[in-house]
């Protein structure tokens, strides 16, 4: 087997970032001449195989267990592990998500191989294959490559590739492995998911969002914050410093641990664009950055940027918003 | 309840960053470091389950070089018991396998009921060796913790999933978990703290002592200024004809107002 890309469900549907990995597949086996299968794992599959069949892959594998009902990092890590000795890929490939993060590095203790997290990109130099990573929190990149044989385990960032990018096929075959799993393997037990609070702002569905970060200074200044959104009809969001700091409440968080969002506008206010930000407003179609650090990492995605004091600037925009 | 807490000395975030003559790290000079802020929130936990059980100890340990002491020293004036530093030079150690590796082989005869560890570091942000070291010295593990409640034999954390949910979880010891940002409120060291810390021991090792000559797993080949991917315009000017830029674009470009 070449390339294995091992996807990821929430109540049987697919995870997002499992169609990204997907394109990440198929984009690495055309430029490796390999070819992509897919394994799905879980209690019962069958939504995720199929859905997976349609698209150009060579071969679906299912690994079905009873104890993969809920998520478990020793059950999962256990599968995937049996998977892998058994079908030999050369590179297991899944999205950058919670999930993942939390299982994989036990495959790859228990493997000895390297797992390559949260990459942006790859390429091939000389026919060997280099990935690229964000450090320092966006400010650089990292060029990393695997050790020794494969197998290399793989994660992309959420959107380094599209999942619409993910070609169709014409139903690749359905095959069901072997799973040995018990019981005792599990170390942990868990209760049921829960969000914290009921109330929530859909940020998702906003067309002008008005984000804040730690440049905010204090949280008497929010205020500023609201009167602009106010003014724009658009919603208040925030990075995590500011969720942390207990200014605005989780569920205006966006990025990697709160919301995905896409707005028309996105107005990033004394946000400095860490990954996990950057992640979750990637996708808005206008990114406005005001930030009186010009080496601000979000800078690089903004199609429009301010270098200076949102304290200063925020006040006279709201004036000038509410006389247009 | 012995507990183990792995910190990380990182550039602090305001820190200017420049790279290095041979594009291989950061160069060091002018580079204010501090301790990785998921780091300073675990260390904070390990006290905090101290003091609620009433008894064990809280040891800090580091990998890096000298300058590591001093995030230790810190972390002994807040009330760790004692430091544990694992001494290496350039080029730093960036395959995370071989820093668990020299963690397991330096940490294993300790015996710690319990370790924890910053979810990922904000320089390299591999985010994987909590987990690598759990393996390596048998213990159950658990990521992205945002509150812990602990027992005789177990611990239950509240894990962050996506989208805004949690899950409790509940581990048996020894475990190792790592902890997300914002879990509580990091102390400051109280000046009793700052003078008690100084007679407190910091075990220094050097790494080749604990590197068992395993194969590095990846390589990190060089580290540079990113591309810019997108053409971004800069709107230049005072304050005022900012604010009349802005109204414009929002008005033409953009099509909000």
């Amino acid at each position: 087997m070449d390339i294995l890309v091992v996807l990821e469900h929430k109540n049987g549907t697919m995870h997002r970032a499992s169609m990204e990995a997907i394109a990440a597949g198929q984009s690495l086996a055309r430029d490796l001449g390999q070819t992509v299968s897919v394994l799905a794992m879980g209690e019962d599959t069958s939504q995720m195989a199929q859905e997976a069949s349609a698209k150009d892959v060579m071969e679906v594998l299912t690994a079905e267990h009873p104890l993969l009902k809920d998520y478990s990092a020793d059950g999962y890590a256990k599968v995937l592990t049996q998977v892998i000795e058994a079908e030999s890929p050369k590179y297991v490939i899944m999205g950058h998500t919670y999930m993942v993060r939390d299982f994989l590095p036990k495959v790859s203790a228990a493997l000895r191989k390297p797992l390559l997290g949260d990459n942006i990109a790859y390429r091939i130099e000389d026919g060997s294959i280099i990935f690229t990573k964000q450090v320092f929190a966006g400010k650089l990149s990292a060029d990393v490559v695997p050790n020794g044989d494969p197998p290399y385990l793989v994660t992309f960032q959420s959107a380094a590739f599209q999942e619409d990018a993910a070609a169709e096929g014409n139903g690749a075959a359905v095959r069901p492995v072997e799973v040995n799993l018990e019981s005792g393997h599990i170390s942990t037990t868990s209760e049921e998911p829960f969000q914290e609070t009921t109330t929530t702002v859909d940020l998702a569905s906003a067309d002008v969002i008005v984000s804040v970060g730690r440049g905010i200074g204090k949280e008497e200044n929010l205020s500023m914050i609201k009167a602009l959104a106010e003014a724009l009809g658009g919603q208040i969001a925030s990075s995590r410093p500011v969720v942390d700091a207990g200014w605005l409440p989780p569920y205006h968080q966006v990025g990697s641990s709160g919301q995905t969002v896409a707005p028309t506008l996105y107005l990033a206010l004394g946000i400095s664009g860490a990954i996990q930000h950057v992640v979750g407003m990637k996708g808005s179609k206008n990114v406005v950055v005001i930030n009186k650090d010009s080496d601000a990492p979000l800078f690089e995605i903004a199609d429009f940027g301010v270098v200076g004091d949102i304290l200063e600037i925020i006040p006279k925009l709201t004036e000038a918003v509410k006389a247009a | 309840m012995k507990i183990g807490v792995l910190t990380k000395q990182v550039p602090s975030a305001d820190s200017p960053l420049k790279l290095d003559g041979g594009g291989k790290w950061i160069g060091e000079e002018n580079v204010t470091f501090a301790i990785n802020e998921s780091d300073a929130y675990a260390l904070e936990e390990a006290l905090r389950i101290k003091e609620e059980t009433g008894d064990g100890e809280v040891v800090v340990a580091s990998l890096g070089p000298q300058r590591v002491q001093r995030g230790i020293r810190e972390g002994l004036s807040k009330g760790a018991d004692r430091g544990i530093h694992i001494e290496e030079s350039l080029p730093y150690t960036s395959d995370p396998f071989l820093t668990a590796t020299l963690f397991a082989n330096t940490l294993r005869n300790e015996s710690f009921d319990l370790i924890l560890s910053g979810l990922q570091s904000d320089d390299l942000g591999l985010g994987q060796v909590g987990v690598l070291l759990g393996e390596m010295l048998s213990m159950s593990t658990a990521t992205l913790v945002m509150e812990t409640g602990i027992s005789d034999s177990t611990i239950r954390v509240k894990r962050e999933l996506e989208g805004g949910w949690f899950q409790w979880t509940t581990l048996k010891l020894p475990a190792s978990i790592s902890i997300q940002s914002g879990i509580n409120t990091p102390r400051y060291p109280s000046l009793k703290g700052i003078m008690g810390a100084k007679k407190k021991e910091i075990r220094s090792i050097a790494r080749n002592e604990v590197d068992d000559g395993g194969a590095t797993l990846q390589t990190l080949r060089k580290v540079y200024i990113p591309q810019k991917v997108k053409r971004t315009e800069m709107i230049e000017g005072e304050a005022d004809q900012v604010v009349a830029k802005l109204i414009d674009i929002f008005k033409r470009d953009i099509k909000v107002l």
